[in-house]
């Protein structure tokens, strides 16, 4: 029980030995001890299931349920009908009913429920709902939905447009006359699904009091709670939203979903309460997962390895609604400034709408897609002008407590750390280009958001906030509002307090998602809550910290200066034999000031460029990755190993390391998933090719390469600690480090996700005809 | 989630117990021994039967036991105990390989040979639920009148997907059956048709009972799988080979593919090309090239059938080059 300088708190110190153990809270979870939505069995509780349109696009001409409400044990049918409100998680673009109300946009898109005493009867029930459709003309390929206006999905009818994004900074086209290498060349990115083990469930109860209690696995519950009173004309203060624990968000569970509605409708309706689990079906349906994007990247270079330009055209297949399409058209343009990158840049991003299942937010929100199509085409200048693509990075890095060219302020930056150490752990210098034919290693690198500067509903509030509560016994108990997912960020809490209150890590406790028992706080997605709700909880605990020392120094008649806090105990700095333990401490402040209690809040900055749409990417801090993976590519059948990834990332500080280093793991696994394995996609008639997960390849655990991660700490000045995100930053290099490998490897670029064996085999094939034409023209 | 559609259990102790459950039952009911094909399949609508005749109790199934002529396997043996069993990793190690393939490590604890050889066939475009089914316009398999992998096609083409088929063929296995008409014998050659709606030959009523491997001297066999995943995946192609060696002669040689259409491919023209030569590359090329000129896989497993189809040579010269003569005669 070292003291150690904290540099963020100039007086008191905090208990420095690890609390927590190797696994943290994991094993709990992983040995069934967690509780999820679809556990919890109400008395009385009825099963519900959504019927989902098989058409792509169709008007919904007539519903008739009297045959399913005849059956014994079905107790109510709800329509769009009953529900004619739009929602939609960006607040300038609601664009989905709970139910479809008069057209469906893709087969899936759901448009009646029925609820009955179990599963089977609510399913059978689904089927005797006779709906009548019009077959409407549709539209699934991105190009065709620019060429067919008449489709009319966009908000006016009009185009199939969702939103377009230009921006210009620098002077693009001089910057490319002067540069000596031009790489230009077209990236096709297959969107992915986020496919959790846990499909989206809810519980929707509606007592005889009237009030409304929601149980949803969502990543979200403030906005969740937002909307279910906006659509259903119920005043925030009746609904209750309790959000259980959470097997696996990724971004899927970040937004209302329609069986949040109507769970709640249909509880209203038969006074029941009332569930409804995703098949995994549905949860393709559902989808929100990582766009397609035809990605057209023009990068110029000055022989010196000087960047010099980019130019970026972009378009994005957005699937049947708006979801967080607005801040994903800007992101796709919008974090690609980091952390090298010249100082001209332009680009043009548009989303349209297909009939398909709606694209939303997977880990690396928007920006996963450029950052391949990017950092390959770094790749191709490098070898161009023969510099070490290492280099080529260090030498166009973004510096420190700098400014993008897009106006982003950058504080802590550990990028060129990142960059030393997968260098000198995959021994890069002596590797590289030297393994033998069939054996690759590739680098590449990106930055990401520690979340997002302004919440997505313009507001002057605090993004996230915690309460403490402070007890005699010396236990103290964290009300929180972020959700915990899996990713941890109860544990985080803990961690904090425990070490600023010297207390064990058993005594603290965290009570969390529940709109009902905890403050806002808005929400597990863009890799906000390590730096937001960590700060929050550092305020709070900060605040109690500060009376306990108080009446530790009273007690102990020395300066409040001189008393620190230890694990167990606080105690003067100078002679540790003089202290207080954490107990008594907590209960000489309670009889000095009453009851014990803080809250603490995070608000962010004024940050962001002078533009419109200059918020948008906007962060308090930045994380930095860089990755260098290495590859095997079986020239007979086209597989590609990925043997191993090296993968560093500043987080600015590991308060979890554990929890660091499996989100680090975590990320490189999915983006080596998305590279060689999972591609989300539906056939030119709107069919999803297959809606399961035999037919949607999530890697095994033998498909897992090795991982090995460095993390790198540069103690962001604002960060809780010194704390960035790690949650998402580490996933976007795999995909393109994997790309690089592979051309080290065998010579052939990828520009086309996924690298399939089929692919690359005829990669390999078309490479080796052209050798063989050049050979034959000699 | 998706429920399963109501049906009713019956669990006998004894052979007879579960013959004459058949025999009173008929059609609307399905044996099960495992369920890790069959349960899926009824929750997606593809079976329906109204009732299920369990064999997991019925301990005279269980089992493996040789003497110096057979193993015989007893239907009802788990294919975790086959793959690691001495005597079929000894005398039959194609069917060691196939059975230790199958699925991933709980399908494997679940499954039973009986099992995997009654496996139904399987294509892109039936193992999907009703939903899915029903939104594509159904197929010839089940609820429909189309096929969807040969467009305008009569003949439904979904593709024999059990790994346990092409080994239990090449190794010459017979398969014994019993049904209220009493007992009867298939090679498992015989055991499959070309017909993808149904590809067995047993009856609905018919319970495998036991599984019969010759055991050779000098007899060699490999079974290859390909898939995309480590684990869990149905194979996108096997191919099991067989060789029984003269000295350093192929005396016999079997090959079958399979995961190409409703019975698996036995690749005969092989047999004629290797029997009288000592094996070698060049054998190995050969023979890779006349199982890539006889078999077509379709669009019935993954769209990437020209991917497939370029593997099968590879398929069968790693089947190949394991299947080299035994030490013993070499020697000679």
């Amino acid at each position: 029980m070292s003291e150690t300088a904290a540099p963020n708190d100039p007086g008191g110190g905090r208990a420095s030995a690890p609390a927590v153990g190797r696994h943290g809270d994991m094993l709990r979870r992983v040995g069934g001890g967690v509780r999820y939505t679809d556990d919890i069995h109400l008395p009385g509780m009825l099963h519900a299931k959504i019927v989902r349109c098989p058409h792509p696009h169709a008007r919904i001409v007539s519903i008739d349920a009297s045959e399913a409400l005849a059956m014994e044990g079905v107790h109510g049918v709800v329509t769009g009908k009953d529900m004619p409100i739009k929602f939609g998680i960006i607040p300038w673009t609601p664009d989905e009913y709970p139910l479809a109300l008069e057209i469906a946009r893709f087969v899936g898109d759901g448009v009646a429920a029925v609820a009955a005493t179990d599963e089977r009867t609510a399913l059978d029930a689904s089927r005797k709902i006779k709906i009548e459709y019009e077959i409407l003309p549709y539209v699934t390929d991105p190009h065709e939905a620019l060429a067919r206006p008449e489709i009319g999905l966009g908000k006016r009818g009009d185009s199939n447009l969702s939103k377009h994004v230009a921006l210009e900074f620098g002077d693009v086209d001089r910057a490319f006359q002067e540069s000596d290498v031009i790489s230009e060349a077209d990236y096709f990115f297959e969107g992915s699904a986020h496919a959790p083990i846990e499909t989206h469930c809810a519980i929707g109860h509606y007592d005889n009091e009237g009030l409304v209690t929601l149980w949803s696995a969502t990543q979200v519950p403030h906005y969740v709670h937002r909307e279910l009173s906006r659509v259903l004309q119920l005043s925030p203060a009746r609904i209750r939203v309790i959000q259980p624990p959470v097997g696996a968000g990724f971004g899927g569970k970040s937004e209302p979903f329609d069986l949040e509605f109507c769970v709640v409708k249909l509880s209203m309706i038969t006074g029941r309460p009332v569930k409804i689990l995703y098949s995994r079906e549905e949860e393709f349906y559902a989808h929100r997962g990582r766009h397609p994007m035809h990605m057209h990247f023009k990068v110029g270079a000055k022989r010196d390895g000087t960047l010099m330009a980019v130019d970026a055209k972009t378009l994005i297949d957005g699937g049947a609604y708006s979801s967080f399409g607005l801040v994903t058209t800007y992101y796709s343009g919008q974090l690609l400034t980091l952390p090298a990158f010249p100082s001209n840049y332009r680009f043009d991003s548009t989303r349209v709408f297909t009939n398909k299942p709606p694209c939303g937010p997977k880990r690396g929100h928007g920006s996963v897609q450029p950052r391949f199509a990017y950092e390959v085409a770094l790749d191709k200048i490098a070898v161009e002008i023969d510099m070490d693509p290492v280099l080529l990075r260090r030498k166009n890095a973004v510096e420190p407590n700098s400014t993008t060219l897009n106006g982003m302020r950058v504080t802590s930056n550990g990028f060129a750390e990142c960059l030393d150490a997968v260098v000198e752990a995959s021994e890069w210098d002596d590797r590289r280009g030297k393994l033998p034919y069939g054996r690759g290693l590739g680098v590449a690198a990106s930055s990401y958001i520690s979340g997002t500067n302004y919440p997505i509903y313009p507001n002057e509030m605090p993004q996230s906030a915690v309460q403490l509560k402070v007890d005699r016994s010396g236990r103290v108990t964290i009300f929180s509002g972020q959700s915990e997912i899996g990713q941890g960020c109860d544990q985080l809490l803990r961690v904090i307090v425990a070490d600023e209150l010297g207390l064990d890590y058993s005594s603290v406790r965290v009570v969390s998602g529940d709109t009902d028992l905890t403050p806002v706080d808005l929400g597990a997605y863009s890799s906000r809550g390590t730096f937001m709700n960590g700060n929050a909880a550092l305020m709070a605990a900060r605040e109690v910290k500060a009376k306990l020392r108080e009446v530790v120094a009273e007690k102990l008649s020395c300066p409040i200066k001189k008393i620190t806090v230890s694990r167990g105990a606080l105690c003067h700095i100078d002679d540790p034999s003089r202290s207080v333990d954490v107990t008594s401490a907590i209960q000489l402040a309670e009889a000095k000031f009453g009851t014990l209690g803080s809250v603490g809040y995070y608000k962010t900055p004024t940050l962001g460029g002078d533009y419109r749409g200059g918020t948008i990417g906007a962060s308090p801090a930045y994380s930095f990755t860089a990755h260098v993976a290495e590859v095997d590519v079986d020239t007979e059948t086209g597989e590609v190993r990925i043997v191993k990834i090296w993968i560093a990332h500043d987080c600015g500080k590991a308060i979890c390391p554990v929890i660091v280093e499996g989100q680090m793991e975590g990320s490189a696994y999915m983006g080596a998933a998305e590279a060689v394995l999972e591609e989300h996609v539906c056939r030119a008639d709107g069919m999803h090719v297959g809606p399961s997960l035999l037919d949607y390849r999530i890697p095994t655990s033998l498909d897992v390469p090795d991982l090995e991660a460095l993390i790198i700490e540069s103690n962001d000045p604002e960060g809780p600690l010194g704390a960035k995100e790690a949650g998402e930053g580490p996933l976007h290099p795999s995909i393109p480090a994997i790309a690089n490998a592979i051309y080290d490897a065998v010579g052939v670029r990828m520009d086309h996700l996924p690298f399939t064996p089929a692919k690359v085999l005829r990669a390999l094939r078309a490479k080796a005809a052209a050798a063989g034409s050049e050979d034959a023209a000699e | 989630m998706l429920p399963l559609p109501v049906f009713q259990h019956h669990s006998p102790s004894s052979l007879a117990e579960a013959v004459s459950l058949m025999a009173e039952l008929g059609d609307r009911a399905r044996l099960i021994a495992g369920g890790t094909d069959l349960l899926p399949n009824m929750k997606h609508g593809i079976v329906e039967p109204e009732h299920l005749v369990s064999l997991r109790a019925v301990t005279e199934l269980n089992g493996v036991q040789h003497d110096d002529a057979h193993i015989v396997i007893g239907a009802m043996t788990r294919l975790v105990d086959i793959a690691k069993h001495p005597a079929v990793l000894e005398h039959a190690p194609a069917l060691a390989e196939a059975t230790g393939q199958v699925g991933g490590p709980h399908h494997r604890r679940m499954g039973t040979l009986g099992g995997n050889l009654c496996l139904d066939t399987r294509c892109v475009y039936i193992n999907q639920t009703y939903f899915w089914r029903e939104a594509l316009g159904f197929c010839l398999k089940k609820d429909g009148t189309v096929c969807h992998v040969v467009k305008s096609g009569k003949k439904c083409v979904a593709a024999a997907s059990n790994d346990s088929a092409p080994a239990l063929m090449v190794l010459g296995a017979e398969i014994d059956l019993l049904s209220p008409r009493g007992k009867r014998t298939l090679s498992a050659n015989d055991f499959y048709t070309t017909d993808g709606i149904y590809n067995q030959s047993r009856k609905l009523d018919e319970i495998v009972t036991h599984i019969r491997i010759p055991i050779l001297a000098d007899r060699v066999s490999a079974f290859e799988k390909l898939r995309r995943r480590g684990a869990i995946d149905y194979p996108l192609l096997n191919c099991a080979i067989r060789i029984d060696y003269k000295g350093p002669q192929i005396d016999e040689f079997d090959m079958v593919v399979s995961a190409l259409a409703a019975r698996p491919k036995r690749v005969k023209a092989a047999a004629r090309l290797a029997i009288g030569k000592k094996p070698s590359d060049a054998l190995t090329k050969q023979l890779a090239e006349v199982a890539f000129k006889n078999c077509k896989p379709l669009t019935n497993l993954d769209n990437d059938a020209d991917w497939r189809r370029d593997m099968i040579r590879v398929l069968v010269r790693k089947a190949l080059e394991r299947a080299r003569p035994p030490v013993a005669s070499q020697a000679t």
